[in-house]
């Protein structure tokens, strides 16, 4: 179907059509409704399926749902419990809403890439990506408020003074005082960029396939997009655990005084 | 592709979410989670409890019986002591009872024997006299030979 529809755009053509998001606005303000639009309504989903559990939570015997979201409660705070040792009343719900959420959108992926493009093209919307953790901008939304989460805590518990000291006398003590905040500074902006572009570049990379596959004869087709969608489904959840624990980590880190 | 206010909305959105679970979704479902661990903690304490009593229970209930038991085969015995006394007593009171009817049935023979006798002697006095009147041919005065008929009547006694 792909190869017919977009014949006259070529493979390219195709490939860039489906790469680019639906947008208003120019430059820095623009928007992308695609991105916005599916990761709003994934939260909407993860916190209506939650909430439902939630209000009919019971300690007696629990019901289907009540059972499955106390399943990633469970597995979601033991690893939090794993690697951070502190006090925290954020830190496990954030957890919980960072795989939930990055799992949806990575979800989003194995849909047929044609699928929802075309009942959009249909409702007369010409570009959608249907995949919010293949937008830098979701990507980086996330991790830059777990950057500025690390920040806050790394303030509020060390205090400004200690975590001055942090960034300046360490490793190498005072005498290479500039090095040591170069270093540092290297160290904390990793983690953000390292965050949000591991989980886009995968992504990024899967959807890139299944367009690829996409462009293939239809005879080829499922041999290849079947066993990809399989190993997309270990990928996608993988990519939420890794954003999820790294997460915890870098909160804990925040946390420990040296 | 570029990064642009996409990235502000984005953050915006996380927020509430982070925010949303923390207060409403979270709580309520580690508490129960939390509570159904104290519950079940409880349960198996409670039935390590229940098992102790029992066996106690069953101890005890097992020297009750024994002691039931042992009173019980205590009066059993009681009982048959008891049992053989009366049926000794009464056989002591039979045979008293028994010998003294014995002696009174004996001493009525006795008497009636003793009367029987009389009229039989009597009688056979009267067929003696008669007898006696046919042999002689002659009446003999009865007062004449009272002292004859005495003698003889006193002979068959």
């Amino acid at each position: 179907m792909a190869t017919e529809a977009h014949a006259a755009e070529g493979a390219t053509g195709y490939i860039i059509h489906h790469l680019t998001s639906l947008h208003v606005g120019e430059g820095f303000w623009a928007l992308h409704l695609d991105t916005l639009f599916f990761s709003a309504v994934l939260g909407g989903l993860f916190v209506w399926f939650f909430k439902s559990a939630a209000e009919k939570a019971t300690a007696g015997v629990p019901g289907l749902v009540q059972s499955f979201a106390e399943m990633l409660i469970e597995f979601v705070d033991t690893q939090v419990k794993d690697s951070f040792h502190g006090h925290s009343k954020l830190i496990a719900p954030l957890a919980l809403t960072i795989f939930c959420w990055v799992f949806l959108w990575n979800f989003m992926d194995l849909f047929p890439v044609d699928i929802l493009p075309l009942i959009g093209s249909l409702m007369g919307i010409d570009y959608l990506r249907v995949v919010p953790s293949t937008d830098l901008n979701a990507t980086f939304a996330m991790s830059i408020s777990v950057f500025f989460l690390i920040i806050f805590y790394s303030i509020k518990i060390k205090g400004v003074w200690g975590f001055t000291k942090e960034l300046t006398l360490q490793p190498f003590g005072i005498w290479l005082l500039p090095f040591n905040l170069l270093l540092k500074l290297v160290e904390e902006f990793a983690k953000p960029i390292s965050l949000a572009l591991r989980l886009f570049g995968n992504l990024y990379a899967g959807e890139l396939i299944f367009i690829l596959i996409a462009l293939l004869p239809w005879y080829i087709q499922p041999v290849l997009s079947f066993p990809w969608a399989i190993f997309h489904i270990l990928i996608i959840t993988l990519q939420a655990f890794i954003f999820m624990v790294l997460t915890i980590v870098y909160l804990s880190m925040a946390h420990e005084d040296h | 592709m570029s990064i642009n206010a996409t990235l502000i909305g984005q953050m915006i959105t996380f927020a509430l979410l982070v925010w949303f679970t923390m207060k409403y979704i979270w709580p309520p479902l580690f508490d129960s989670l939390e509570e159904r661990r104290k519950k079940i903690a409880e349960g198996l304490a409670a039935a390590e409890k229940g098992q102790e009593e029992m066996q106690l229970a069953e101890k005890k209930a097992k020297n009750v019986l024994k002691e039931a038991k042992q009173q019980s085969s205590e009066i059993v015995s009681l009982a048959q002591k008891r049992a053989n006394e009366i049926v000794e007593e009464s056989k002591e009171a039979a045979k008293k009872e028994g010998d003294r009817l014995v002696l009174a049935a004996r001493a009525q023979v006795e008497q009636e024997m003793q009367q029987a006798k009389e009229g039989l002697r009597q009688e056979v006095a009267a067929l003696a006299l008669v007898a006696a009147e046919q042999i002689l041919g002659a009446e003999i005065d009865q007062a004449k030979h009272q002292d004859i008929i005495n003698n003889v009547s006193n002979q068959l006694g």
